[in-house]
């Protein structure tokens, strides 16, 4: 009854925890390991106009639905302006307002995005658009266009490549070059290619975007086609028809509206900068969490000060440590003296470093030693006994420090690292047993702590380990049912292999 | 490699630590019945009034004022033991056998190392400070009969006292062992410390070969006799008294430690919540057979007799009695 309680209530902590993180490494996209960055583009659209007489309204096409980009976060930096987001028929619209402004003047926005493939087009599918209103000539023209490359294609991706194909042909038929005799930008011609489609009932538009390639000073948006063929939109070069996206295309803006519009102001200019940057990847989906409003997030260390997270940050290695001695004590069956000295020297040596920590605590401990031995000839009371080691050990590691100080060995500065209290302890503890039952017992159960402490420093020290812990610290509930069922584990530690070994019939 | 000999281990009936304390002290031993056996003041009372023997009890020092009462308590006997009340392992434990002449305040010890009174008060206080005790705390100090052990192993004994640890598994004694003191630890009957343990057949109340360490002896290795083949003296009695301690504790997996007075014969010096597993050893063979069997025939109303004579019956050692013709 008692075993299936805690097999039961091991169970439920290692499913809560481990759900836990698995939903914040797949769902909300924490890293597994440390350092994992992400590239991060910051987008800045600089508005530079000279300010009318009256008041001033600008209105700024910003990206809404960005396929293979996650927003992390948009800012504008204007001085004196109201600010509001609107949307518009084109999309998220940025508008600034004031009421009077002086000479030239210039805004900022900035929209920081990262590549994340899970974000699709999750467009509506749009309503076949109705035919358009389009004066003769151009309305004959448009109507034999559309019934010739009927003819020769199969579908509207065929059909849109084969009106793209006609349309940037270098020698054009009539039909086109009286199409496209007023059309001379890309987005002209993108402009007349919708309007052809949509006498063919096929839904297209412009889209406008940003290559991102690294850092650029200036750039412009590029027009593309995108129609939709009746499941998903499809992009088409439309100086080639081929149908691509370049590669980290951010779609800034759709329709054939303006990107800018400017009341009360002239000489409008919109540049474009990309910078890329490379950012941890844990500050990512906090941010990215915080914006799906996950609770999770809630109880995120990396909401806590910087000084707190680094307290953390060792703190959360102690239940590995522990972790490490249950197993070391329980199921190896190392002895060492009390139960979580250990634990402490390891994170002692995390300061020191391991090769000075041993050094300096095998130091400590035999000074220490052999001091208590004399202390022992004294015949003191337990604890005023206690309390003297305690100070010779505070002298001695005074004297640590100061000698390697002049020594100019800086490493044994850090003997101040070590808990004295229980270095104390241990001494007191490994006297009583070198007294009681030898040195032997007393220098194999030293050993004995040394070697849990060394393993679980090796182990409290791994970098990768010590990340998984401070960014998914419901991982400690996975360490709590480990050690709950060791703590019901009742096989043979695996020294007593050896020492029953004569039990074994051969 | 490792599997397999974990699985004759396991064949053989061989309990581990784990299982020990998982299975038989967490479920049958509750804390609250600790006391009962971790303070050996409580132990000597409850075996009294259960009608039991136990070495004379000429004093309690309790308190760290009280230290100065040590030669009132002690008097003009010649040899007595001081001990922490609630001491383990056999630590702490002062064996003083005579005293010198010439100087009546010193003391000679069984390893025969005279000391003087300033030493055993001082000892005194380290037991009453909790120097020994299992928890750290305060702790009282015994001072007792000191036990004129049995000659019976007199010859396989370095020092110190002898003594006879029964496990007593739900009142049924399971196993038993001899613990000699060797030099090596120092007059002291704990295995921790060096001493011998011989296996003890429970039929017949001999013994069988010794361990030292974990390693099997047949010969003690200070006197170099024979560890083997001794027979206990009043072994019946040994086996009742070492069931009854069930009855006095309430502890279902229990140590029982016994000696042999020359005079008084059997006494139970302590008893022991955890027992250690090297008892295995000392007998060559498992406990968790033997505890299989007696929950076979687990009987809550049997008498401390009928308990121990079903371990006499029971628990036989299947010694090899084959005969080797030379030719």
């Amino acid at each position: 009854m008692k075993q299936q309680y805690v097999y039961g209530l091991a169970a439920l902590l290692a499913i809560v925890g481990l759900s836990v993180f698995v939903y914040k490494w797949q769902v909300l996209d924490f890293p597994l390991t440390k350092n994992q960055e992400t590239p991060v583009y910051t987008i800045e659209s600089s508005i530079r106009f000279d300010s009318g007489p009256g008041s001033i309204k600008v209105n700024l096409l910003i990206p809404t639905l960005t396929p293979g980009f996650r927003m992390l976060n948009e800012n504008s930096v204007s001085r004196g302006y109201g600010f509001s987001l609107n949307y518009g028929s084109g999309g998220r619209e940025a508008q600034w307002t004031i009421r009077r402004a002086d000479g030239s003047q210039t805004i900022y926005y900035r929209i920081s995005v990262y590549e994340d493939e899970g974000i699709d087009q999750s467009d509506t599918t749009p309503p076949f658009p109705p035919p358009p209103v389009i004066n003769e000539p151009f309305k004959t023209a448009v109507d034999v266009i559309v019934a010739d490359v009927k003819e020769q294609s199969a579908d509207t991706a065929s059909f849109t490549a084969e009106l793209i194909r006609r349309m940037t042909d270098a020698s054009p038929d009539p039909n086109v070059a009286l199409l496209l005799s007023n059309a001379t930008t890309r987005a002209e011609l993108v402009d007349s290619i919708t309007t052809i489609l949509a006498s063919a009932r096929i839904p297209a538009r412009m889209v406008h975007g940003i290559e991102l390639q690294g850092r650029q000073r200036n750039t412009e948006p590029v027009t593309w086609l995108e129609v939709h063929d009746g499941d998903q939109w499809r992009y088409f070069n439309p100086m080639t028809g081929e149908e691509s996206l370049p590669e980290r295309f951010l779609i800034w803006w759709r329709g054939n509206e303006p990107l800018i519009s400017v009341e009360g102001g002239s000489n409008v200019q919109v540049e474009f900068a990309v910078q890329e940057n490379h950012l941890d990847a844990v500050a990512i989906a906090e941010t990215q969490a915080a914006q799906q409003g996950a609770r999770a997030i809630d109880f995120s260390l990396y909401s806590l000060p910087i000084q707190t997270q680094a307290v953390y940050s060792v703190l959360l290695m102690i239940p590995i440590g522990a972790l490490i001695m249950v197993i070391l004590r329980n199921i190896v069956g190392i002895d060492a003296f009390g139960t979580f000295m250990p634990v402490l020297i390891a994170l002692a040596f995390r300061e020191t470093k391991l090769l000075w920590g041993v050094i300096l605590f095998s130091v400590l401990v035999a000074l220490g030693l052999s001091i208590r031995f004399l202390l022992e000839k004294l015949r003191l009371l337990l604890v005023p006994r206690l309390s003297a080691v305690l100070i010779v050990v505070v002298i001695l590691m005074l004297l640590i420090s100061l000698m390697s100080h002049r020594l100019g060995m800086e490493t044994g500065l850090s003997v101040a690292l070590f808990p004295m209290v229980i270095i104390a302890m241990t001494i007191e503890r490994m006297s009583v047993v070198w007294e009681e039952r030898g040195p032997v017992d007393a220098m194999r159960a030293g050993a004995g702590s040394l070697l849990v402490a060394i393993t679980a420093y090796v182990f409290m020290g791994l970098p990768w380990l010590e990340h998984l812990i401070f960014t998914f610290p419901e991982l400690l509930l996975v360490i709590l049912s480990l050690v709950l069922l060791a703590g019901r584990y009742t096989g043979y530690r695996l020294l007593e292999l050896s020492r029953f070994k004569a039990l074994t019939g051969q | 490699m490792m599997f397999a000999r974990a699985q004759r281990l396991r064949e053989a009936g061989v309990l581990g630590l784990n299982e020990r304390n998982t299975n038989f002290i967490m479920r049958l031993n509750p804390r609250r019945l600790y006391p009962r056996v971790d303070d050996k003041v409580i132990t000597k009372e409850l075996a009294l009034e259960a009608g039991m023997a136990v070495p004379e009890l000429y004093g309690v020092i309790s308190n760290q004022g009280e230290v100065k009462e040590f030669s009132d308590i002690v008097a003009e006997r010649e040899s007595f033991v001081v001990k922490p009340a609630q001491g383990s392992g056999g630590d702490g434990i002062l064996v003083v056998t005579g005293r010198s002449q010439r100087k009546r305040d010193s003391f000679r010890l069984a390893s025969g190392v005279l000391i003087s009174k300033g030493e055993i008060s001082h000892h005194i206080s380290n037991i009453v400070g909790g120097q020994y005790s299992l928890s750290g705390n305060r702790d009282k100090a015994l001072i007792e009969y000191c036990v004129n052990f049995d000659p019976v192993f007199a010859e396989v004994s370095h020092q110190g006292v002898p003594d006879i640890r029964v496990i007593v598994y739900r009142g049924y004694p399971a196993m038993a062992m001899v613990r000699l003191p060797t030099r090596a630890s120092d007059g002291k009957a704990n295995l921790h410390q060096g001493a011998v343990g011989a296996g003890v057949d429970m039929s017949l109340g001999e013994t069988l070969t010794g361990v030292l360490g974990n390693e099997l002896v047949d010969e003690h290795p200070d006197t170099g006799a024979l560890v083997a083949g001794l027979q206990i003296p009043q072994w019946d009695f040994i086996l009742e008294t070492a069931a009854r301690g069930f009855e006095v504790t309430e502890l279902g997996y229990l140590g029982v430690d016994m000696v042999i007075d020359r005079d008084l014969g059997p006494m139970i010096l302590e008893m022991n919540a955890r027992p250690g597993l090297n008892i295995q050893i000392a007998n060559g063979t498992g406990l968790a057979h033997r505890i299989a069997r007696i929950e076979e025939v687990f009987d809550p109303d049997a008498l401390p007799e009928e308990r121990a004579r079903l371990a006499r019956r029971e628990f036989a050692t299947n010694r090899q009695t084959s005969i080797q013709f030379d030719r």
